[in-house]
């Protein structure tokens, strides 16, 4: 599979203290562990287990994701911004691996 | 107790029926029961009031592949008034777990959006815990035209 690709946006600026939207999007198949291939194997669970977003170094949101999460697992969410700083989006893959982006927000 | 042959073959015989009937006793009652399980661990054995929380679904999904889902919880985000997360479960997945939030002060608002997998016509629960303990939950019947978990 190719690699995975996160997509995030988040608002260029922001006044202190406001509340934003933040959108993720990463490229990812999330195959379940219920599909079967040609042969009637199951073909094995490989899943994005694990979001997480942090704000200079603090926690703002998480997410445990189950199979039942869609490919290509989009998130949704809010988060406070009392200062300029960067934003931290981190995946966690079944395998292990770990897909991270950043993203800076200016205060007006 | 000495068995002969007919004995026993009767024996499996009305045990094979009863664990079919077992498995049709209501299949949407049971998967609720499991739902219910489930809410229970997630809650500590509390059950859930509602209201606080309202849970976004489509009413018919016509993929069941990527059926998106959002959920909001009032609050103020600070102090005790605090959501501290959102488990999702869907009652007719194979595997009811859909996805937990886990919101912090930072968030400034308690609401996430995302996209999850249907197999088939169901009931979508969304269950908060908040930091005082208290829990809340809403259910939406979403039916689903094509089911999304392969097979």
């Amino acid at each position: 599979m190719a690699k995975a690709k996160p997509r995030v946006k988040v608002p260029k600026s922001a006044k202190a203290g406001d509340v934003i939207t933040i959108k993720t999007l990463i490229s990812h198949k999330m195959e379940s562990g219920q599909r079967k291939d040609k042969a009637g194997k199951v073909i094995p669970r490989k899943i994005i287990n694990k979001f997480t977003c942090e704000f200079n170094g603090t926690r703002v949101f998480g997410c445990d994701i189950d199979p039942a999460i869609s490919a290509n697992p989009y998130l949704e969410f809010t988060a406070k911004v009392p200062e300029a700083g960067e934003f931290k989006f981190t995946w966690v893959d079944d395998d292990g691996s770990v897909y991270e982006t950043s993203k800076k927000i200016e205060v007006k | 107790m000495k068995l002969d042959r007919r004995q026993v073959l009767g024996l499996t015989a009305g045990a094979a029926v009863f664990a079919v009937a077992g498995i049709r006793v209501n299949p949407a009652s049971a998967a609720a029961e499991e739902t219910k399980k489930q809410v229970m661990e997630f809650t500590g054995g509390k059950e859930p009031a509602s209201g606080k929380i309202t849970l976004k679904a489509p009413e018919i999904a016509e993929n069941g592949n990527t059926v998106p889902i959002s959920v909001s919880v009032e609050s103020a985000m600070s102090g005790d008034d605090m959501v501290e997360s959102v488990m999702i479960l869907a009652e007719g997945n194979p595997n009811p777990d859909v996805a937990t939030f886990h919101f912090t002060e930072m968030s400034g608002e308690a609401s996430a959006t995302t996209r999850m997998r249907l197999a088939k016509t169901q009931n979508v629960v969304a269950v908060a815990k908040m930091k005082d303990g208290s829990v809340y939950s809403d259910t939406r019947l979403v039916k689903v035209t094509i089911g999304g978990c392969g097979g």
